[in-house]
């Protein structure tokens, strides 16, 4: 699951400040389309394995990053593969798997919190009408609310099945939604009373 | 401490919550009884300001107070999945203390003395989502705790928590020094409180010790 991405450790990649690590995130992304090619994309897979190996990741967080997007990577690589040829399929699925990978190197060395700080740094010069803490704690809630909302999500799909429903998309939704809200409503409350402004 | 609500209604739309509620409250341990949609969970977000009045105010110590109930006055949620924000519990536990731009160590030393006082040390490097139900009402007090209020409110804290998760809370509860104001369906749970409030459509209509207070919901609920 996303926000369990985060492993514990003391590595000098936990150490480095998550603004420098997203800006790093983003410069080896934009390089990674921009200066196309086996020889790039390969240096970048590299980069990724030694940071890696730096920060303590094992073979299962590579596999635990890459399986959800496995059915897409799929998707692109056939497709790909009928509309250019099967090598040029390959370094686009590789590329693909490599800016995950990037970006997992960042989640599972930053807490979420390091994250807000790091998002709060990068708007200190926005103006001032920008919600800074805001845009912050809405980053943090994102990841927060993941597994709260697939597991609602699950409690909704039990209690439809239960009643025949389980395949019918108005009956999932609009419980998912409405208990969405409310807690979205009750989580602002909660917010409030413990001294956000 | 005390806490009195003077001439306190809260309207919602047309329709009318909590009625001319007057009441001043210097006991350590309140409890707040009622039937479900009788506004005893309105009454107990006044405390902390989540809730304003349409009309009356509220005291703190004599002192009309508004804007700075929340400084004074915490509150836990019935589920503490809707109170919990950051993915990893001392991230989360920090969270409330960094509102208040404290030091880096100010919030340390808060989120270890917490902790340390409810036995729950071990618990500081999990991740929110894979505690059991019990652990994320205490982490959720925990939350609380740091922020060191002089007043905790609870609305219905035990109903998502087995027995023995409700009795190990019910015994927090008890022991935490500051005055706290617990909203409960478990009369049992509030036998060994000092004051009973019992809200029945929008109004207190018994107040007293739990014995009196308690029996006579009770009788009413045969009615």
């Amino acid at each position: 699951m996303l926000t369990d991405l985060y492993v514990f450790g003391d590595s000098p990649l936990h150490r480095i400040r998550p603004g420098v690590k997203i800006l790093a995130l983003v410069l080896v992304c934009t390089l990674l389309f921009i200066l196309e090619g086996w020889p790039m994309v390969s240096l970048g897979g590299a980069l990724v394995a030694l940071c890696f190996a730096l920060s303590g990741l094992r073979l299962r967080h590579v596999v635990a990053a890459l399986r959800p997007a496995l059915w897409i990577l799929l998707v692109i690589f056939l497709v790909q593969t009928y509309l250019t040829d099967i090598l040029f399929a390959s370094f686009v699925v590789f590329r693909f798997a490599v800016l995950i990978l990037a970006a997992t190197v960042v989640t599972a060395t930053t807490r979420t919190s390091e994250m807000v700080d790091g998002i709060l740094a990068g708007l200190r010069f926005a103006p001032s009408w920008v919600p800074k803490n805001q845009i912050a704690l809405g980053v943090s809630l994102c990841l927060r609310f993941i597994p709260l909302v697939l597991s609602v999500f699950q409690d909704v799909r039990q209690a439809q099945r239960a009643r025949g429903l389980d395949r019918n998309m108005i009956a999932l939704l609009v419980p998912l939604v409405v208990r969405t809200l409310k807690t979205a409503d009750e989580v602002a409350q909660a917010i409030h009373a413990r001294s956000f402004d | 401490m005390n806490i009195e609500f003077a001439d306190v209604t809260v309207k919602k739309g047309d329709v009318i919550v909590l009625e001319d509620i007057s009441i001043r409250l210097s006991e350590r341990r309140v409890g707040v009884i009622g039937r479900n949609g009788s506004g005893k969970s309105t009454f107990a977000r006044l405390f902390n300001g989540i809730e304003t009045p349409t009309s009356g105010k509220l005291l703190l110590d004599g002192v009309p107070e508004r804007k700075n109930l929340r400084r004074h006055v915490g509150f836990v949620f019935q589920n503490p999945d809707n109170q919990i924000v950051y993915p990893i519990v001392e991230e989360d536990l920090a969270f409330g203390l960094r509102n208040l731009k404290l030091s880096k160590t100010e919030i340390e030393e808060r989120i270890v003395d917490a902790m340390r006082q409810l036995g729950l040390e071990h618990l500081r490097n999990r991740f929110t989502h894979q505690l059991s139900g019990g652990e994320k009402q205490m982490i959720a007090l925990v939350g609380v705790l740091v922020m060191r209020p002089r007043m905790i409110v609870f609305d219905e804290p035990t109903t998502l928590l087995d027995l023995w998760n409700k009795q190990t809370f019910m015994a927090m509860i008890t022991d935490l020094p500051q005055h706290v104001v617990v909203v409960s369906h478990d009369l049992e749970l509030l036998r060994g409180f000092d004051r009973i409030l019992h809200i029945e459509a929008g109004r207190i209509v018994a107040d007293g010790d739990p014995a009196s207070v308690i029996d006579g919901y009770i009788a009413s609920s045969r009615c």
